[in-house]
């Protein structure tokens, strides 16, 4: 996709210079992207298909065969994949299994992933493992790239550590620990940190507080309040509604029932401008496509939820008030622009998640909701983001619900994670039981 | 499966045109008369066709205005030369010079959707009034009418499939139906049956996905562009068969109407959806709409409207239907 300047690439003892993706697909490599491209107007069945169709250089389709595949990927995941189902109508984390049965399906020798597991849950990323073991057994050679330390300290044989475009560590899998694999990509010592949240005074209303909620077929009767200054976390696997019930608390699901009350207040969040009205924040799962206008620049990306505050009395924008506040909010977020100006689409995904969160800021949000704020984050911006986050909440006594499936993330900064399954609430944990590996076992034992 | 087709853009038009068909039937019984459904196909037949040629760039994910302009010269450039310039004259001749120079332009706006990345509809209305422009301006604006007309391409025009005697007169299906079919059948046969045509909609759907995963991006622009320009070609020759003249002002304004009737037929404004039922069945819609205007008395500015705002609709409902489409539990985490 992005043709070498200079250098080579030696596959299977051949030399290749700057290579076509057809060429490097013909030469046995396959790569499963972040972005999935996936078509989202062809089915699962026509998705699989095309990799294969045109790698054969075959004339006409088979739908027949088109099935098959779709069989055959099903049976290899473990899951079950709708062959007729329309890719664009697929969730994230659906779309991604996909993507992988794609390059799954085509004669690999070399597979490369993009952060493949992002959006899987437990099972699904155990179960990848188990098919990358497979691989490697049939002499398939893996290269796995993510910011997720734990799974490649479970899965890879080697490892190799890039920063600024340079290797900076490379090695056997044995040598590194999780703190030698930080120290490479950040440059730093990695912190060890847990939230500490001190209650409001007795008697403070709680920020934010649910009673009954319930969405037809998504969410049954999900009850719990949220204080200010609190990081409350929800985990759940892969369908179990816990994007669902941040959706319902952004005005997402005018058909909600049961009451939703905001410092004791009850509020009815029947459209994203009422949420956004009572102060409700969402920073969204896909920053790329749900969360920022690509094309646009990082001012205009941070003023956009806000702009209604920069109008005078007569409706024209205050371009300079509005300067100002992006200026505000870049210094604030810490984002590493040396200016505004610039197309969002240029920013690394830590930053542009940054933007997004900025963008909810300058709102004057009270409630935070995030889903996946670290998402194809790395691990130095992660920790950047994290840190800001637990600031927002304790010195702006921002209530934050955090959606979100890396558990490291949920224990280092939520005081607090609750469970959901089948659209209900399911457990909580907390203190000392709220561990990354508490919450994955929680979570096994629901199903 | 079955619900699912129901519930597609194809159906909807499906439902339309017989309603309709049944509405006007129940005014004017003369509507369900041989004669008079014989006609309503050969009026469609030559938009039909052009049509088919902006269903095919509409899915991989462009747009195609020049058409009407590359019909007009390709069939005035074909009947001039053989009218004029001592060409021989067959009509198997004459419909593959026309469907060439169609071919020729078609490529012409695929190299600059392609190589020169320009938005589509920019280079189709560049391209568009360029062609025109060039037909009127060098070529000429004498219109070859009936007595110049090559014979061979009168004679074809004259051909019908079936024909009978009944009481108002001779009813005969023209055989201009028949080449509408066989494009229909042949487009049809390339989106469904063949890589390329999945690549079109693979196009249209993601265009940098399609890259990625290996489709000949600049094969299947050139494909969309000149096989709409080759259809239109065709429609232009097969008009001026039907006709008996070749004039170089012939469908101005065109476009509103087909473009309404691929897009009423389910096609995507944005790409990556339509199918050739759908557009056959948008054009004969589209057709009777226009038809029962005429016999209403309706002012043709009128009908103006009503195709437009046909359009408009049409293409809103498509967006609707696109923005409607919601995450759904296919996936169920496994055994």
């Amino acid at each position: 996709m992005h043709r070498a300047d200079s250098g080579e690439v030696v596959l299977a003892g051949t030399a290749h210079g700057a290579m076509t993706p057809r060429e490097a697909i013909a030469a046995g490599v396959q790569v499963i992207y972040q972005d999935f491209s996936l078509f989202p107007n062809l089915t699962v069945a026509e998705n699989l298909a095309a990799g294969q169709d045109l790698g054969s250089r075959r004339w006409l389709l088979n739908r027949g065969r088109a099935r098959r595949a779709v069989a055959e990927a099903s049976a290899r995941l473990g899951v079950t994949l709708d062959p007729d189902a329309e890719v664009g109508s697929l969730p994230v984390a659906g779309r991604q299994l996909v993507a992988i049965a794609r390059a799954l399906l085509a004669d690999v020798r070399l597979l490369v992933m993009d952060e493949p597991t992002t959006a899987l849950t437990h099972q699904e990323v155990a179960r990848l493992f188990q098919l990358v073991a497979g691989m490697q057994a049939r002499g398939i050679a893996v290269l796995f790239v993510s910011h997720k330390m734990r799974e490649m300290l479970a899965v890879a044989d080697s490892l190799t550590v890039l920063r600024n475009g340079r290797v900076v560590a490379e090695g056997p899998m044995a040598e590194f620990d999780e703190a030698r694999i930080t120290r490479a990509m950040t440059g730093h010592e990695p912190g060890s940190v847990r939230h500490a949240w001190t209650p409001p005074p007795a008697g403070t209303p709680p920020r934010l507080e649910l009673r009954g909620l319930t969405v037809p077929g998504e969410v049954a009767d999900v009850s719990f309040s949220l204080m200010p200054g609190e990081v409350v976390g929800v985990a759940g696997l892969l369908g179990s509604g816990r994007t669902e019930l941040a959706l319902a608390l952004f005005g997402m699901r005018p058909g909600y029932a049961g009451q939703i009350l905001l410092d004791g207040r009850p509020v009815e969040l029947r459209s994203v401008a009422d949420a956004v009205a009572a102060g409700i924040a969402y920073v969204p799962e896909d920053r790329l496509t749900e969360g920022l206008f690509p094309a646009r620049t990082i001012d205009e990306n941070l003023l956009a939820a806000s702009l209604d505050r920069q109008g005078g009395p007569t409706g024209w924008l205050d371009a300079a008030a509005g300067q100002r506040a992006a200026a505000g909010a870049i210094h604030d977020m810490a984002i590493a622009t040396p200016s505004g100006d610039r197309a969002v689409s240029e920013l690394s995904g830590g930053n542009q998640q940054r933007v997004v969160i900025g963008r909810w800021l300058l709102t004057r949000a009270r409630v935070l909701l995030l889903n996946g704020p670290t998402v194809g984050v790395d691990v130095g911006s992660k920790a950047g983001i994290h840190r800001t986050l637990r600031e927002l909440a304790r010195d702006q006594g921002l209530a934050v619900l955090m959606v979100s499936d890396d558990g490291p993330e949920l224990a280092e900064n939520c005081s607090r994670v609750l469970l959901v399954h089948r659209g209900r609430l399911a457990g909580a944990l907390e203190g000392d039981a709220l561990t990354d590996s508490g919450i994955t076992d929680r979570l096994r034992a629901l199903t | 499966m079955n619900t699912r087709w129901l519930r597609s853009p194809e159906a909807a038009v499906a439902v339309v045109l017989v309603l309709a068909g049944l509405l006007i039937g129940a005014a004017n019984p003369a509507f369900w008369g041989w004669g008079n459904l014989f006609g309503l196909l050969r009026s469609a037949s030559v938009s039909g066709i052009m049509a088919l040629g902006v269903l095919v760039v509409l899915i991989a994910g462009g747009i195609d205005v020049s058409f009407p302009a590359f019909a007009a010269a390709a069939m005035y450039l074909s009947v001039r030369a053989v009218a004029d310039w001592g060409w021989p004259g067959s009509v198997g001749f004459m419909f593959l010079l026309a469907a060439g120079i169609g071919l020729l332009l078609g490529m012409v706006n695929a190299l600059f959707v392609h190589s020169v990345r320009l938005v589509p509809l920019i280079v189709t209305l560049g391209t568009g009034a360029v062609v025109r422009g060039f037909l009127l301006g060098v070529v000429g604006t004498s219109v070859v009418n009936v007595g110049r007309m090559p014979p061979d391409a009168v004679a074809f025009g004259r051909l019908a499939l079936v024909g009978w005697e009944a009481n108002e007169g001779r009813v005969q299906l023209s055989v201009v139906v028949l080449v509408w079919a066989a494009a229909a059948l042949g487009v049809h046969l390339l989106l469904r049956l063949t890589v390329m045509g999945r690549g079109l909609y693979a196009l249209g759907g993601d265009a940098e996905a399609a890259k990625r995963v290996g489709f000949d991006v600049r094969g299947l622009t050139y494909l969309a562009y000149g096989l709409a320009g080759a259809l239109a070609g065709v429609a232009g020759m097969l008009h001026a068969c039907v006709a008996w003249q070749a004039s170089p002002r012939e469908f101005i304004g065109l476009e509103l109407d087909v473009l309404a009737a691929v897009v009423l037929g389910g096609a995507s404004i944005f790409g990556g959806r339509g199918s050739v039922p759908g557009t056959v069945l948008g054009v004969l819609l589209l057709v009777l709409v226009n038809n029962s205007l005429i016999l209403l008395g309706v002012p043709t500015t009128w009908q103006r409207v009503v195709v437009g705002a046909i359009l408009v609709g049409a293409a809103g409902v498509t967006a609707m239907r696109e923005r409607g489409r919601r995450p759904a539990a296919s996936i169920t985490a496994g055994a």
